[in-house]
């Protein structure tokens, strides 16, 4: 079955989707991500959707139950790369994606995650990668 | 109205939605639509292919070009026959939905598209026409 890796990096969690979602494979990454926050006790999530060309309303509601969930579970998450043609798009769908935190890039995506979450125990490996 | 081309599509399992998207977005690519309106073509289908596979188990997908008074579109039609839909008229209010999901499958898909048209018969099934013009109007 077709799986969206998750790189682990320091107390973060890294998603970057490259790949055109369905929905069996977005409902996948959404029970993997939660699994991933519990096991390795992250404090954030940080989603790339910059390859992606199309976010549809189920697609939205993923993404907004990931930051609702991952926020029950003391982490927060931050989406990051959206295309200009997809959030034109969003918008007039009728999705505003709220309660979602959204940064420009990766770069300013984990600028947000860090002023959100304070200071990363830098204790582990200071860079792995865990894909599940 | 004239159709330039035409491609059908069988849509039974989710990962054809995929195909049937990048084969309309490449038409729509290729008549010179701009990229939010091929992003905007190609979401709203996949709001019409979730249905057709959600509530009638698949169905067919078609793309055609079409052309009227010298302007150039993508008209895409989604066919099934599954159980129909008893109230249209209260399907295309935003936030109705018989699943579980957010009721913005058909009503935003409407918005996306410059045409809309739908028709449907409980028992019979349901057909939705969309058109998106090159130039968005």
């Amino acid at each position: 079955m077709d799986r969206i890796p998750i790189l682990r990096m320091g107390g973060f969690l890294l998603v970057t989707i490259q790949v055109d979602l369905y929905d069996r494979l977005a409902l996948t990454l959404e029970n993997d991500l939660m699994a991933m926050v519990s096991k390795m006790e992250a404090r954030g999530v940080l989603i790339d959707i910059s390859a992606v060309s199309i976010v549809d309303s189920f697609m939205g509601r993923i993404l907004g139950n990931i930051a609702s969930m991952s926020r029950i579970m003391d982490a927060e998450t931050v989406v990051v790369g959206m295309q200009p043609a997809v959030a034109i798009t969003l918008v007039e769908l009728g999705l505003t994606l709220a309660g979602v935190h959204t940064a420009l890039n990766v770069e300013m995506g984990m600028e947000l995650l860090r002023k959100k979450i304070g200071p990363i125990p830098d204790n582990e490996e200071d860079l792995y990668d865990d894909i599940i | 109205m004239m159709i330039l081309s035409k491609e059908n599509f069988e849509i039974k399992r989710e990962p054809d939605v995929i195909l049937f998207r990048n084969r309309a977005k490449e038409s729509a690519a290729k008549i010179g639509m701009s990229l939010v309106g091929q992003t905007k073509l190609i979401t709203a289908a996949s709001e019409l292919v979730r249905n057709m596979l959600r509530y009638a188990n698949g169905g067919t997908g078609i793309i055609e070009v079409v052309m009227n008074n010298n302007k150039k579109g993508i008209r895409l039609t989604f066919a099934d026959t599954g159980p129909g839909i008893k109230d249209v008229k209260l399907a295309l209010q935003d936030g109705f939905s018989t699943g579980k999901s957010l009721g913005l499958g058909l009503p935003g898909a409407k918005r996306l598209s410059n045409e809309f048209n739908i028709q449907s018969e409980p028992g019979k099934g349901t057909t939705v026409t969309i058109i998106r013009w090159k130039d968005g109007l």
